[in-house]
């Protein structure tokens, strides 16, 4: 690695360190952030990296909430009953057992959402293309649908989160912090994949699935991998972002399909699809924008959300990245090289006829 | 000699048109053997069911003593029965080398194999095959930015990454400028002789298939109409008027 990238690296993760304490009235602001950078970078495993546009994602994030909330109460009190209460039934936990079961739910979580995607994996990995997108788009509104219906875990009426046992300052900045320690491992997580076969393995679905068949490649393996990662990390963001909002309900907060489920989209798209830094550069200047326009732009804040997609999709569809790597391809390795040796210069020879 | 492919009787049709009726042939192993026929008399479709890709009505596919009429695509791939394709398939967003390293051969591939870095005689290899082919000053560029011909000459480099028993090479040489051809007629056969890869090739271009094939079948409407030799080929009255239009 180049001394510039290590500062990079360095500056971002001490940047992610000290932002609560020097601007504490922004902490969960900021911590919606690296959610938003977590949200793009799993997007774009599937729908960058492979190719298969996911409209549904969100369904992991809802999922693991569910999964955490239900585990995290199950262990003190009887589900249905603490649920049915609406908030009312109040449990006392001591502060170890308030951790255990936060850590335990995140956890639940996120091998709960594997679960899910290994299952419907099974039966959406069928579908190509506009399909798949309109058909996990479905399975993420139906799951809002299915879960509202549910009465076990409070149906439409949603789930008080047990209380946090400390200070409101220490809380937030508890869960900034695990928001944070999650957004950077996906990171770190996903640089290394993508210098693994693995890596190669899916841009080689994205660019021609049949191919990659013909080839002999395990393309299902690949395919229900993908997704159990992306869900995983989903997974436990969700639990924690549960936590953190202390009520949960299926359609605005689990389920979010247009807010949070497009923007996933959207910031991958605008940062450039396919890429590593691509989905961190879109949702950060997405998750600006955004924050801006609401405070600016108060009642015209979707529609100047919504040119900003459409300037994105008509104009810029490469996004930043991709538009980079088009101006500059030398500066991202794209370069016919000089053979050298003897019997390469042969071959190179050859080529160049 | 080992026959390596044996077709036994398959017939395929698509509604009305019969694609295939009652073909049967062999492909004998460490051998070129070529497959020649007018347009639309069921070449492609011959090996499309050979290779996985469409199941045949009737009749059988045995690929070295084994029955593999019905199995899906991948899993006749992993055997080490390959095919290119007419038109080129090649991962037109990645560069050469991750074209070639994608293609490693996957018939003992475990769960954890997918998460490992390559090794380094895999890399070795891939230099020596894009060499092979004349592609190494061109290997980081993105595939989908080469030229049609190029990009036949990756993806056959693809096929010997995948170190298959038989290649099914589908028009290797169309579209490819003359004079490159004859470095590709030289690739093919050396291909043959020195990494031992039995060859089957569908081709139009009459010079470059007798040059090439020991032995050749003649389709035409679906149908076996000869086979034999080169010479005997080019001598055969049938094959004659099949092409010429009389048949």
């Amino acid at each position: 690695m180049k001394p510039s990238v290590i500062a990079l690296y360095v500056g971002i993760v001490l940047a992610g360190i000290a932002a609560p304490l020097v601007i504490p009235n922004y902490t969960f602001q900021i911590a919606v952030l690296w959610m938003m950078i977590l949200f793009a970078l799993t997007w774009d495993i599937m729908g960058g990296q492979m190719g298969y546009n996911s409209l549904g994602n969100i369904f992991f994030f809802g999922a693991g909430m569910y999964i955490s909330a239900v585990v995290q109460v199950a262990q003190f009190a009887p589900v249905g009953e603490y649920t049915a209460a609406f908030g009312a039934y109040q449990v006392e936990f001591t502060d170890a057992q308030y951790y255990t079961g936060l850590a335990l739910g995140i956890v639940a979580a996120g091998i709960g959402a594997i679960f899910c995607a290994v299952i419907l994996g099974a039966c959406v990995f069928g579908l190509r293309g506009p399909y798949f997108a309109i058909g996990t788009l479905g399975l993420a509104l139906a799951a809002a649908e299915l879960v509202g219906g549910w009465e076990w875990v409070g149906g439409g009426g949603g789930i008080s989160m047990p209380v946090f046992p400390g200070d409101p300052d220490v809380r937030s900045k508890l869960f900034y912090y695990i928001v944070f320690v999650l957004a950077i491992t996906t990171f770190g997580f996903l640089r290394w994949l993508y210098t693994t076969r693995f890596g190669l393995a899916i841009n080689a679905i994205r660019d021609n699935e049949s191919k990659a068949e013909a080839m002999g490649l395990h393309t299902k393996r690949y395919k229900t991998a993908a997704w159990s990662i992306a869900a995983f990390f989903l997974g436990m963001v969700g639990a924690v972002f549960g936590n953190m909002v202390g009520f949960i309900e299926p359609l605005e907060v689990a389920f979010p399909t247009v807010t949070f489920g497009i923007f996933m989209v959207a910031m991958s798209l605008l940062g450039g699809k396919g890429t590593l830094w691509g989905p961190v550069l879109g949702a950060t200047l997405f998750h600006v924008i955004k924050e801006l326009t609401w405070t600016y732009l108060l009642g015209w804040q979707w529609v100047a959300l919504g040119a900003l997609i459409v300037v994105n999709v008509v104009f810029f569809q490469q996004g930043i990245l991709g538009w980079a790597m088009d101006r500059w391809p030398e500066k991202f390795g794209i370069v016919v090289e000089p053979a050298h040796g003897e019997g390469r210069a042969v071959g190179a020879q050859e080529a160049a006829r | 000699m080992r026959t390596l492919i044996d077709v036994r009787n398959v017939s395929k049709s698509f509604g009305g048109v019969i694609a295939n009726h009652d073909i049967s042939l062999k492909v004998p192993e460490g051998e070129i053997t070529g497959l020649i026929g007018p347009n639309g008399s069921g070449k492609t479709t011959l090996f499309n069911c050979i290779v996985g890709d469409q199941l045949t009505d009737s009749g059988s596919i045995v690929f070295q003593e084994k029955e593999i009429t019905t199995l899906t695509v991948q899993k006749i791939a992993r055997l080490g029965l390959l095919r290119t394709f007419q038109q080129t398939h090649i991962y037109a967003n990645m560069n050469c080398i991750q074209n070639m390293l994608i293609s490693v051969p996957h018939r003992t591939e475990k769960y954890v194999d997918m998460f490992r870095p390559y090794r380094r005689e895999v890399y070795e290899r891939v230099d020596e095959l894009l060499e092979f082919v004349g592609l190494y000053s061109k290997r980081k560029l993105q595939a989908g930015d080469l030229s049609f011909g190029q990009q036949k000459l990756l993806e056959f480099a693809m096929a010997l990454m995948n170190d298959p028993k038989v290649l099914l090479l589908d028009e290797p040489t169309a579209g490819i400028n003359p004079t490159l051809i004859n470095g590709l007629i030289d690739r093919l056969k050396r291909a043959n002789k020195e990494l031992g890869i039995t060859l089957f090739v569908i081709e139009h271009n009459m010079r470059v298939i007798m040059n090439l094939a020991e032995h050749i079948y003649c389709l035409a409407h679906g149908e076996l109409l000869a086979q034999g030799t080169p010479d005997e080929i080019q001598h055969d009255q049938r094959v004659i008027d099949a092409y010429l239009g009389a048949h």
